[in-house]
């Protein structure tokens, strides 16, 4: 009997159908439109995750096998959504003031996101590499958006430059398992991986290049350097973007990876993954305090985060991998938080992205001063904020699997990046004041920035229910 | 026993009260006024909470007591548990004591930011009463780091001309200690699977394990402290933070790290504490010694206590790892003591600052004949800090030396030099500043104590005298406690030296 059954796929039917239905109305009614359409586009990634939840999360493979869900996949997709929701929602009022009002934006970031769920569900290499591309060609558009901008262009060209490259690398890996495993199927991938006495050569060599090719789409050390440009370089609303979303599709697609298909091989790629978070989380602690624009400095601090959350797929159980879900969901919700703010640094109708801007913000504009200190102190994982329970439940799944140095190293960095973090409250807080900033926060920026602070400061209240999801959710990854 | 959340209550009415606090709505004076009151009868209830607490603590009892247990991280069975014994309970009280202290202390001095002061106050109160009465690791890791939030923003807010770099000095220190304890607390969950502080207290790990989770927690709880040679942040955090900063910070923050002493390192890990019990005297006798030489020699009244606080906690963590009865019972006395005194200390510098805004000793001299109040409240703190029979500071002092002559008579006779340069210092600096030549006349103009002034110290000095006289009342409370962690800590011991002796007969040696 043909598997034809497409239930599971609905949410991604669904999209792509928005997302064409707009580009028509776009076309047709021009670039007035864009406001209707950013929020249709918002209203549409509501729905699509409405349909998420009831499609089902029991584990099952579709197309053959190329797609599945399971609760892993419905978990990320759903931080996905809510993180395209949070994107667009900041996004509406800075296209009006940078004068860049057109309806690609919205239409982009729904292709974006068709592309980052696909790549949550891929169960083989043809399926993983769609969804990769159909995110990555959205967002490299995205960079570029502000055609008049110089630094935009050059954050699009240089984003592209990179990504192809790596996307590159990626599909020779890929290539290279094909090769010697003879499928592309995750499922068959496993299981003759697993039969194999000595791992092949190209087999190792194929990994190491896939490696490379996700490591740089979720910016990790050495394959970091795109990151600092293309944050400062691409307009803000989508560096909020970059922030917030793809990330946690890369992690979900890593994680899918590394523990489904290529488990057998977790001695070889273990000491891959060690190295990669270590380095993220050094250079993203130490480069950070160097920097004076606002964005380079999330650029930096992202970097670092991504190495904590790597240290969660270093432990390898199933309890590692739920701190890693843990950890990008308090993070998305951080970051989100923390680009509202950054979307209000304006002053006589110009962004302002220099931290010395934020001089005696708790003086000129106390409430914005108290969310963004919250969130830094959250970001810097001090308790009682809910960044400290992502960084206590990584940093408790590589101890308990005995990874002493790495928890050690990497919660020393911790002291190094609070340095940073704490800048931005000292500015704030201690420093004089000078001009403020433009009084003009729209409802739905100020709704994201509340829904993060609630977040940030609730979490400990009820952590277990947040903790309890993110556990299931990876727990799904291996039971297959 | 009372059959509600009592440790809950009094440990969250804080947060109640900056809720309350934010929504207070209207012109800048009207606000300003509303929520002092607001926070002073917070800190208030709070005080009273915690005396009611007091008053149904059986002291005759070892076991921790008005227990909270519910769950918390779930999954991880980590839990929200709560509890007092003989150990904690007597910092609850100071925590809850000082804090409307604090709060009546800034009452005319904090003129700008007045809400956000308050807030942060409050604040402060709820994490530190929340790290005594904490019984889970987790729980208790994330009251004792969450003390770094509001205190970072009081020293650096409110704070003097260097602020900025002794905010970021205090704060990177104690995160630095403290983010290694977190590591330990994790390894000691990863071989153990639980964060209950009663269990672990039961179940010590092996030895090896222990000398490093010793060396990680040893991290976290010598900065707090602060013994030498990390104790250079205190004197910066203390010159620079508002009076009130100060009070807290001498008064509870530094007593987190003999309660973490205490709490954690001699009952779950024994031997180790024993095996590290020399370094941490020479440490403590350093710290006795060297810091009292450089108080000696300051210029800066806040910086000359500062320096006191540290060689006073040098005799506590000395007392502490003597492991007798005296000795813990001594330190613990002396913790209260000197929260206290040291407390009502930067109290009475805050007194001159506020009317002439210097704390150079030099700048003062012959205040007795203007300020005659002032001066017999300072010779009492300054004798109860030199340690003179009669005042708390003799009992805590004197309890320590018996212990430490216990275990090792130089240590002790070191020791014991130190008292002597402490009283040196201490009087030094009461010559200086209430007799001396009366050269500024600045100085010789300044009113006597007001009222509120008054109100603030008397409390204290009359604890600090009734301490003193009747030490009794505290140590029947402390003693149950105290008894039952040298009794366990000698037995853990003893099981460990006849486990070695086993092994060592076996025959693989």
């Amino acid at each position: 009997m043909i598997d034809f059954n497409l239930i599971p796929l609905l949410p991604e039917i669904f999209l792509s159908l928005i997302g064409m239905g707009l580009l028509i109305v776009g076309v047709s009614e021009g670039n007035r439109s864009t406001r209707v359409i950013c929020w249709a586009a918002a209203a549409g990634f509501a729905i699509a995750a409405l349909i998420l939840l009831g499609v089902g999360w029991e584990t099952r493979s579709v197309l053959n096998g190329m797609f599945v869900m399971d609760k892993f996949a419905g978990f990320m997709k759903l931080l996905i959504l809510i993180g395209l929701i949070a994107s667009v929602a900041l996004s509406v009022r800075y296209l009006v003031q940078e004068g860049m009002e057109r309806f690609e934006f919205p239409i982009l970031i729904i292709f974006a996101g068709i592309g980052m769920m696909i790549m949550v569900s891929a169960n083989n290499l043809l399926a993983l590499y769609m969804g990769l591309e159909l995110q990555a060609l959205s967002l490299y558009v995205l960079a570029a958006f502000q055609r008049n901008s110089v630094r935009s262009s050059e954050a699009g060209i240089k984003y592209f430059v990179l990504g192809a490259l790596s996307s590159g690398m990626l599909l020779f890996g890929m290539s290279l398992i094909y090769g010697f495993t003879g499928s592309i199927d995750f499922g068959v991938i496993g299981r003759t991986l697993g039969e194999l006495n000595a791992i092949p050569f190209g087999v190792t060599f194929g990994l190491v290049f896939m490696l490379a090719g996700l490591a740089f789409k979720i910016s990790a050390v050495p394959f970091h350097m795109w990151t600092p440009d293309v944050y400062q370089g691409a307009p803000t609303a989508v560096t909020a973007l970059f922030a917030i979303v793809p990330k946690v599709a890369a992690f979900a697609l890593l994680m899918r990876l590394l523990f489904e298909p290529f488990m057998a091989l977790s001695d070889q790629w273990l000491q891959i993954i060690y190295f990669l978070s270590l380095m993220s989380m050094v250079v993203g602690a130490f480069a950070a305090i160097a920097q004076d624009n606002i964005k380079r400095l999330l650029a930096y601090s992202s970097i670092g985060n991504m190495g904590y959350a790597l240290i969660g797929i270093v432990a390898g159980t199933a309890s590692g991998a739920g701190a890693v879900v843990l950890y990008l969901m308090i993070y998305m919700v951080m970051t989100a938080g923390v680009f509202a703010v950054v979307l209000s640094m304006r002053r006589q109708g110009l962004a302002v992205y220099k931290i010395s801007d934020l001089s005696g913000l708790s003086k000129t504009a106390p409430t914005l001063a108290y969310a963004m200190a919250i969130l830094m102190f959250s970001m810097s994982g001090i308790p009682p904020a809910a960044g400290f329970f992502g960084k206590l439940l990584v940093f408790n799944a590589a101890v308990t699997e005995g990874y002493y140095i790495l928890a050690t190293l990497g919660i020393l960095t911790s002291v190094v990046a609070a340095y940073y973090y704490l800048r931005v409250i000292k500015v704030m807080f201690f420093d004089e004041p000078i001009d403020e900033f433009d009084k003009d926060m729209p409802f739905a920026r100020r709704a994201v920035l509340l829904i993060s602070i609630l977040f940030v400061l609730g979490f400990v209240i009820k952590p277990s229910v947040f903790i309890e999801n993110s556990l299931s959710a990876a727990a799904s990854l291996f039971t297959g | 026993m009372v059959d509600f959340p009592l440790l809950s209550l009094m440990t969250f009415l804080p947060v109640a009260g900056i809720l309350i606090i934010l929504a207070i709505r209207g012109d800048q004076e009207v606000v300003d006024q509303n929520t002092k009151h607001m926070a002073l009868y917070t800190s208030l209830f709070t005080l009273a909470f915690a005396l009611f607490m007091y008053t149904r603590f059986d002291g005759s009892s070892a076991e921790f007591q008005f227990v909270e247990h519910s769950s918390w991280l779930k999954p991880l069975g980590i839990n929200y548990h709560m509890g007092v014994d003989g150990i904690s309970v007597f910092f609850v009280l100071l925590a809850a004591f000082l804090t409307p202290i604090c709060i009546l202390s800034s009452w005319d001095v904090i003129k700008t930011r007045v809400k956000e002061f308050m807030i942060a106050f409050l604040a402060l109160e709820t994490f530190m009463i929340g790290t005594f009465v904490a019984l889970d690791t987790v729980l208790f890791y994330v009251f004792f780091e969450g003390v770094l939030i509001p205190m970072f923003l009081i020293i650096g807010v409110w704070g003097g001309p260097r602020r900025v770099y002794s905010a970021y000095k205090f704060f990177l220190y104690t995160l630095l200690g403290s983010v290694l304890m977190l590591i330990g607390l994790l390894t000691l969950y990863a071989q153990t699977g639980s964060t209950d502080i009663p269990t672990l207290m039961d179940n010590p790990v092996a030895r090896d394990l222990q000398m490093w989770l010793w060396l990680a927690f040893f991290a976290s709880f010598a900065v707090k402290m602060p013994m030498w040679p990390v104790h250079t942040w205190l004197p910066d955090a203390h010159v620079e933070a508002p009076t009130a900063g100060s009070v807290i910070l001498a008064g509870v923050l530094l007593k987190m790290g003999g309660y973490g002493f205490l709490r954690f390192s001699l009952p779950m890990l024994p031997e180790a504490s024993a095996y590290f019990a020399d370094m941490v005297y020479v440490l403590s006798i350093i710290a006795i010694i060297y810091t009292s030489l450089i108080a000696l020699v300051q210029e800066d009244m806040k910086k000359l206590i500062a320096y006191s606080s540290v060689a006073h906690m040098g005799f506590v963590t000395l007392g502490i790892f003597t492991a007798t009865t005296q000795g813990i019972e001594g330190g613990i006395f002396q913790m209260i003591s000197h929260g206290l005194i040291s407390g009502a200390l930067f109290l009475s510098v805050g007194v001159v600052y506020d009317r002439l805004h210097t704390r150079e000793i030099e700048r003062y001299g012959g205040i007795v004949k203007n300020m005659p109040k002032y001066a017999t409240v300072f010779m009492i703190l300054m004798l109860g800090s030199v340690g003179l029979p009669g005042t708390s500071g003799f009992v805590g002092e004197f309890l320590i030396l018996l212990g430490a002559f216990q275990v090792n008579t130089v240590v002790a006779a070191f020791a014991a030099t130190g008292a002597i340069l402490g009283a040196a210092y201490m009087l030094i600096l009461y010559r200086r500043v209430i007799f001396g030549p009366r050269t500024n006349d600045d100085a010789l103009s300044m009113p006597d104590l007001n009222q509120r002034e008054i109100g603030l110290l008397v409390p204290i000095v009359l604890l600090v005298l009734w301490l003193g006289i009747f030490p009794g009342t505290v140590m029947e409370k402390i003693s149950p406690s105290v008894d039952k962690l040298i009794g366990e800590y000698n037995e853990k011991l003893e099981v460990a030296a006849a486990q070695g002796e086993t092994e060592e007969e076996g025959p693989e040696r």
